[in-house]
């Protein structure tokens, strides 16, 4: 797929946005304005939104915590999930579950769980009932390389190998699962290697590289939208900060992390784009302005939107209350 | 039309899948085999592999699966080929099924059902004859419901089908192919949530489901010739528990024995124990009696799965004890 100038531009935007929403966030936890966990993926920033970007509307994603970036590329308002993280009644739940545990099927979001992994045979479920239904949607399961321990991982993949399933297979391998290392995680090198075993092909790509992202997702698209079946998409990259806000982060050694920053999925992008001659820093500066303003307004969005009622933790339980 | 209680969940499957398109069956052995018991014989010839879909071995896939599919308005109806394995899938359940329609503020929801065969007294053992509904009726967000007869075994998968929100259907083993009723042609549904009132009586109340629902209306038959006049009350849902239903019949006869296949500790019966204890205290002429399993696993051999399980002589005891007070 070859991106468009607007389309590169658009990249550009939305990873820009999903850093500078993430760092309000922050700053707002800091303030004692969002309360419980917070965890963003600075750094990764070209994984969820790469990944997500090629998808139709129609198509369905199902993030977890750390995918922030495709929230917002499948259009959920900004102040929406703003409202969301600050436990709002105009959060998508209501003020029911925190972070980004939440979805909204007009937009195509499955809401996942904490148990990290649930979310695969979920994302599974509805790529087998679309293709019952003869449809060429396509659903994107994501989760990080820590995940792949987890019995639903195996479970979802190898139904999903044996009935060919319309799904994309994301994997965000940020080198650590809290503070365990994919040494002592998983006894091979790439997650991608997983692939054959549960009969789908299986890539190990540069994460921080949103255009290769971008072009590989688009081929496992392509794949999955034209019954060729699902693939495993090892993204490798690396988050900035701890797991959690509340993290220290003493279980990474300063080199690597600095090492990372030199390979930031946004600058690369810009430097890029720059070399390019498809980006001025006028134009640059022009879309910084419009994601702060976009930032903004979320926040100015949540505040001022209400708590929910104490009452309403008993409602929306069971379909008739 | 004579039906055994086996033949009306086959019934109430097809009728239901034939109904409408959105329903389709997941589970190991249920297309191909037609189940480990029969229950879906038939239904792969008739509705295909596609709405009856043999699984692998993956109880967290098979819920996962199914909440997924019916967030986009499918119906599953996923098997758990015996109730015990439904610990397998566990976390998907209590987590993700029961979770799903909260954290969507209420706007979507998972009108999935989860149905196996549950109980003993078939020298199952540990792993093929639990009860399992106590694990579950405590969580928000699902329904439970446990048949003792052919026609509420038909009604209420019908209505656990239709439901907008997950449902436990637990169908007693041991009734299978030991009870036949005689069933209505016409489409019925009994509706979850509603307790019924098997026999009438006046000494004591005797609350209880599933297939002890059978041993308590022996025991009523043998307490009648002693005298004792029993009323059984047959919950038919544990969640939601139809409290009016026992209450008025407690407040009728002032005295309860609940009896139940389950572990006593922390199961239905301590809980329906605890709602008339709370509700209808100036209404109680004796102790609420809990009869339930001995506090084991369940046993293999026979003499030991029989001291494990509550039989009518048991009821027949501790009703005449409670009787006398």
């Amino acid at each position: 797929m070859d991106l468009t100038r607007d389309q590169l531009l658009e990249l550009y935007y939305y990873m820009h946005l999903t850093r500078h929403f993430e760092e309000r966030v922050e700053r707002l936890y800091r303030q004692g304005k969002v309360v419980g966990g917070v965890f963003t993926g600075r750094g990764q920033e070209a994984v969820p939104v790469g990944t997500c970007y090629p998808l139709r509307k129609t198509d369905f994603i199902a993030p977890v915590h750390r995918d922030l970036g495709a929230f917002l590329v499948k259009r959920m308002s900004p102040g929406v999930l703003m409202a969301q993280i600050m436990g709002k009644a105009d959060g998508p739940s209501k003020g029911k579950d925190s972070w980004t545990h939440c979805g909204d099927m007009e937009l195509g979001i499955i809401a996942s769980t904490s148990m990290l992994g649930s979310s695969i045979p979920v994302a599974c479920g509805v790529a087998l009932a679309e293709q019952m239904r003869g449809k060429d949607t396509v659903v994107v399961s994501y989760f990080g390389e820590g995940t792949t321990a987890r019995g639903d991982f195996h479970e979802a993949l190898n139904f999903a190998g044996v009935h060919q399933l319309p799904v994309v297979f994301v994997c965000e391998n940020n080198q650590y699962a809290y503070s365990t290392p994919t040494s002592k995680e998983m006894p091979v090198a790439d997650v991608a290697d997983r692939g054959p075993a549960y009969g789908m092909p299986g890539f190990a790509i540069d994460g921080n590289d949103v255009r290769l992202v971008v072009e590989t997702m688009c081929e496992a698209i392509e794949r999955a939208r034209q019954g060729d079946g699902p693939t495993l998409l090892e993204c490798k990259t690396y988050r900035y900060s701890g797991h959690s806000a509340h993290d220290t982060d003493g279980y990474r050694p300063p080199q690597e992390v600095e090492e990372w920053h030199g390979r930031d999925p946004i600058h690369r992008l810009h430097d890029d784009l720059v070399m390019q001659g498809l980006l001025t820093d006028d134009e640059a500066a022009k879309i910084l302005e419009r994601v702060q303003s976009d930032v903004k307004q979320a926040v100015e969005f949540a505040t001022n939107s209400p708590y929910p009622r104490g009452e309403e933790a008993i409602k929306g339980v069971y379909s008739s209350a | 039309m004579e039906v055994t209680y086996l033949q009306a969940i086959h019934d109430a499957l097809q009728e239901e899948m034939r109904r409408d398109e959105s329903v389709f069956l997941l589970g190991e052995d249920i297309g191909v085999l037609g189940g480990a018991f029969k229950v879906t014989e038939g239904l792969y010839e008739e509705f295909g592999e596609q709405r009856v879909l043999d699984t692998p071995i993956s109880e967290l896939a098979i819920v996962g699966l199914a909440v997924g599919a019916s967030l986009i308005g499918m119906r599953p109806v996923a098997e758990m080929q015996f109730m015990d394995f439904i610990s397998c899938g566990f976390d998907q359940i209590v987590n993700t099924a029961a979770t799903m329609r909260y954290r969507y503020g209420g706007e979507v929801g998972v009108p999935m059902v989860i149905r196996g065969p549950c109980g003993g007294g078939v020298h199952g053992g540990l792993f093929h004859s639990q009860m399992t509904e106590a694990w579950f009726y405590t969580v928000p967000g699902l329904k439970v419901v446990l048949p003792a007869t052919a026609y509420d075994a038909k009604g209420l998968l019908k209505a656990a089908i239709r439901d907008d929100d997950p449902v436990l259907y637990y169908e007693h083993k041991y009734l299978y192919r030991r009870i036949k009723e005689d069933l209505p042609e016409d489409d019925f549904v009994v509706p979850i949530g509603q307790a019924t009132v098997r026999r009438e009586g006046t000494d004591l109340t005797i609350v209880t489901y599933s297939a002890m629902v059978h041993q308590a209306l022996a025991a009523a038959d043998r307490l009648a010739d002693e005298g004792i006049s029993a009323e059984v009350v047959d919950l038919r849902s544990v969640r939601p528990l139809d409290k009016e239903t026992v209450l008025a019949s407690f407040k009728k006869t002032n005295k309860a024995l609940i009896a139940y296949e389950a572990s006593k500790m922390g199961g239905v019966g301590a809980e329906v124990a605890a709602i008339i204890a709370e509700e209808a205290f100036e209404y109680l002429d004796g102790p609420i009696v809990r009869l339930a399993c001995a506090e084991s696993p369940v046993p293999f051999s026979a003499p030991m799965e029989k001291f494990y399980l509550p039989n009518v002589d048991d009821i027949v005891a501790a009703a005449t004890q409670l009787d006398a007070y």
